[in-house]
């Protein structure tokens, strides 16, 4: 089920991100971490939108809104 | 559309929810919006086999169109109003649900005025 891969994509970015977090913050570079974090909220809300614009789009067609 | 499968997604978020949760709060809020709104779609999809039992029904009993699709559009916005309400108070934001639910009213009611017309005046045409 496509829509499913969806969550454990997500639910991946983010593990992978507090990991390299950690690791950035025991290198002392707080700074980069953050950008990091930065950068995947931007890559997981893409994949948000356009799932998102779907929902809208089917919720439009079917109450005729 | 068997309950285990929503069942089975929304437990399988809810762990990874509380995994995220501590480090990063901002992709939990984007996990469970993707998780609801999964659910929705596939929701939604099943709605339109019920909106056409209904229309027939309606034209059975000679209702007029206009009712129905006005009832539809009501329950469309309640609907998505809840959605993202709750979604925003999930997050913490309980001031902006609110503002969310409330435009949702009002914007309900400006979709009920026309009915209550209409219904008005076959009152006044009885007496």
């Amino acid at each position: 089920m496509p829509d499913i891969n969806i969550i454990f994509k997500i639910a991946g970015v983010g593990i992978l991100i507090s990991v390299l977090n950690i690791i950035l913050k025991q290198a002392e570079k707080e700074e980069q971490a953050q950008l990091l974090t930065l950068a995947g909220v931007v890559v997981v809300f893409l994949m948000v939108i356009q799932l998102i614009y779907r929902l809208f789009q089917d919720v439009r067609a079917v109450f005729g809104l | 559309m068997d309950i285990l499968l929503f069942l089975g997604i929304s437990l399988v978020a809810v762990i990874l929810l509380t995994l995220l949760r501590q480090e990063l709060p901002e992709l939990a809020v984007l996990l469970s919006t993707v998780v609801g709104v999964i659910i929705l779609l596939k929701l939604v999809g099943r709605l339109t086999e019920l909106i056409s039992a209904f229309e027939y029904l309606a034209a059975k009993a000679q209702i007029n169109e206009v009712y129905l699709e006005t009832l539809f559009k009501v329950m469309g916005v309640a609907y998505l109003a809840g959605f993202g309400g709750q979604i925003c108070r999930d997050a913490g934001e309980g001031a902006l649900a609110l503002k969310l639910e409330l435009a949702g009213k009002i914007i309900i009611l400006f979709l009920a005025v026309p009915i209550m017309v209409a219904i008005l005046e076959m009152v006044l045409r009885i007496f």
